[in-house]
């Protein structure tokens, strides 16, 4: 089965001075429907701008140098204006990060659903509202006829968060891209959420990509895994096989320096360093400087991938274990 | 010239006072729409309950002006106790215009006197003149009742003209940015760096005399403030999160302005209007002090009361009586302005206090 979301070689980059510089580098992965891939990685390491960048909605002077945005085989990257517009929210919907911001603060939020539904589908008001109270309804929002009235400041963060899930879900979109959904709530409602969108994939076939720092959240909702640094994606694979034995530097480092697997009374172990910024990512693998088991070769070769089984990874390090296995 | 050929018709066969009466007409029915939207709209409405509670008595003083400015307005020809005079019967005469039909008389009189200032002669109303007559006769009160009209139609017409005029450029200019807000910016600034007294009178000399034409250069020249505040706030407002997710969701560019942009900034279009009406209140009495204002306002009260001044004794009441009208009209407004723009700040809005 091909996949719905096709990501290949994307690159965009920011001005810095007189040169250009890449905020994502050649970046590839693909969703099937009715899976999820989380997009991990610290700040700062590109996973928004991912999203955005599929979107075609980098803010300038940032632009998509090169790649493709392939969903269903039609490339998005070459699409018009008023064509992107349709596939905006009609066919990727995104789930932002910041519930409390998020909302339009002077309308009221049954309203925005409401627009959002008639931006894309020629219904009738009424209709429309039924509809609304439906997703309200269906995205676990009490009391909908009341909430509908009500404006985003007198809702909590995580009903915010449900009105936006139901926003982006309100024309059944077949890809979501959720950009960190429940880092701005508490753990209970980040849970609540994190089932709610795992149900509604289960009932839409819907491709995610999920957005995250937090392997708590990968845990619970992604199939698979993208580990992304400094505007690189350094190893893919299915989220066992990744979170069981990673093969990059940087995932273990990651998965070393979560609290869960370290005894109690154990310091947790950290990466040494930190991200590079986008200007100055060094020649070579741009995790060399901070890699435990770098080498002289590391900070003169970019690493290539290295297909192991139905796993990625790109390390030099690995290459050898690509050909043997 | 078209502009100028526009004006001259509008003071031309519609005579200043039904033109007059067409804005007035225009005004009310925008002040009766505003009033529908905030009643329809539960922030905006409590917004309007707090203000009117903090302020009742500013708001009071306000609608006194307004129900001066609409007696003044409603207007008719002929009718009972213009037909002594030829002149009048022929003219439509206001409410305002009637119930102080008569009150003429041939000099000075000062407030409340049964005789002329100067020589003795009894006067045609013995003690019915509250504020006394100017040079020519004519009641002041009269006349500071007639100012009001004027006012509330300079301050009305001329923020209709530059409220919609800056919000339009400061939105295109914040959104867009790039070369639209260069071409904005470029035009605001060579504005702002011209004296805009100068401006006035240049524009005044251009378009003629006349109470559009007066509005029309107050307009072109006092919408520069506001339209780099709608600017600026534009400009925070495209890179909040609901702009990007309005635009995630497929919203077009005109769609975010008419429905995200616009809705945010009213807050700021009511106080700078509330603001704008009282500078350019101010801003007419000026041109009438320098001889270019509109006939009737307070400032040519006061323009022709100037030299009473010097007289022995002092004629005081004429300009006085329209320096307390300015006073008191610009103190309530921009009381109002106070308490809107401690409701309507964005922190606070819609908290219940």
């Amino acid at each position: 089965m091909s996949a719905l979301l096709e990501v290949e070689g994307l690159t965009t980059t920011f001005p810095a001075g007189s040169e250009r510089v890449p905020v994502l580098r050649d970046v590839s992965f693909q969703v099937r429907a009715g899976r999820c891939l989380a997009l991990v990685g610290e700040s700062g390491s590109g996973k928004s701008m991912t999203a955005l960048s599929i979107l075609r909605l980098v803010p300038r002077p940032g632009r998509v140098e090169a790649g493709s945005v392939r969903l269903d085989g039609r490339e998005l990257t070459r699409l018009s204006v008023p064509d992107m517009r349709r596939v905006r929210g009609r066919e990727v919907a995104m789930i932002f990060q910041e519930p409390m911001t998020s909302l339009n603060p002077v309308v009221s939020v049954g309203r925005q659903v409401v627009e959002a539904i008639e931006l894309h589908e020629k219904v009738s008001q009424p209709a429309a509202r039924e509809r609304t109270l439906g997703l309200f309804r269906r995205v676990g929002i009490p009391d909908p006829e009341a909430r509908f009235h009500s404006f985003p400041h007198q809702l909590s963060g995580g009903l915010k968060q449900r009105v936006m899930i139901a926003m982006a879900l309100s024309v059944r979109p077949r890809v979501l891209l959720a950009d960190e959904p429940t880092t701005a709530l508490d753990v209970t409602v980040q849970a609540q959420i994190l089932e709610l969108l795992r149900e509604l994939q289960a009932e839409s076939g819907a491709a995610i990509l999920l957005i995250t720092h937090d392997f708590g959240v990968v845990n619970q909702l992604a199939d698979d895994i993208a580990v992304m640094y400094a505007g690189r994606i350094v190893e893919t694979g299915q989220r066992a096989d990744v979170l069981r034995g990673a093969l990059h530097p940087y995932t273990q480092g990651l998965l070393r320096a979560l609290p869960g697997r370290a005894q109690s009374g154990e310091r947790l172990l950290e990466i040494p360093g930190r991200m590079p910024s986008p200007k100055d990512v060094p020649a070579g693998c741009p995790f060399a400087p901070r890699c435990p088991e770098a080498t002289p070769a590391c900070t003169a070769w970019a690493p290539r991938f290295t297909e192991i089984g139905e796993r990625r990874v790109a390390c030099l390090l690995r290459e050898d274990r690509g050909e043997l296995g | 010239m078209t502009a100028h050929r526009l004006l001259a018709l509008a003071d031309g066969p519609l005579a200043g006072a039904a033109f007059g009466n067409i804005i007035v007409a225009c005004l009310l029915a925008l002040a009766v729409a505003t009033f529908w939207y905030c009643r329809k709209n539960e922030i905006w409405w409590q917004a309007l309950v707090e203000v009117f509670s903090r302020r009742r008595f500013s708001v009071l003083v306000l609608s006194l002006y307004v129900a001066l400015a609409l007696a003044d307005s409603v207007s008719w020809v002929g009718g009972g106790g213009g037909e002594a005079d030829g002149v009048l019967s022929h003219e439509a005469r206001s409410l305002v215009d009637r119930f102080f039909s008569g009150s003429t008389e041939k000099s000075y009189s000062s407030p409340l006197a049964a005789a002329e200032f100067y020589d003795k002669t009894p006067l045609v109303r013995s003690r019915g003149h509250l504020l006394g007559t100017n040079i020519l006769g004519q009641d002041v009160l009269y006349m500071t009742v007639k100012g009001a009209r004027v006012a509330l139609l300079i301050g009305g017409l001329t923020s209709l003209i530059a409220i919609p005029l800056a919000l339009f450029f400061g939105m295109v200019a914040g959104y867009f940015g790039g070369r639209v807000d260069d071409l904005v910016f470029f035009v605001m600034s060579t504005l702002a760096s011209m004296p805009s007294i100068l401006l006035l009178i240049a524009l005044i000399m251009v378009l003629g005399q006349s109470t559009v034409s007066v509005c029309v250069a107050l307009g072109v020249t006092s919408w520069v403030s506001f339209c780099r505040l709608a600017r600026g706030e534009t400009m925070k407002i495209r890179e909040l999160d609901y702009v990007v997710a309005a635009r995630a969701l497929g919203v077009s560019h005109a769609a975010i302005l008419w429905r995200h942009v616009l809705p945010n900034l009213l807050h700021l279009v009511v106080i700078s209007f509330v603001l704008l009406f009282s500078s350019l209140v101010l801003a007419e009495a000026t041109l009438s002090w320098l001889g270019i204002g509109v006939s009737g306002s307070w400032g040519q009260m006061i323009a022709q009361a100037k030299d009473e001044l010097s007289r022995d004794p002092i004629v005081w009441w004429n300009v006085a009586a329209a320096g307390v009208a300015v006073f008191v009209l610009l103190l309530a407004v921009n009381r109002i302005g106070d308490a809107l723009r401690d409701v309507l700040d964005p922190r606070t809005l819609g908290e219940g206090r």
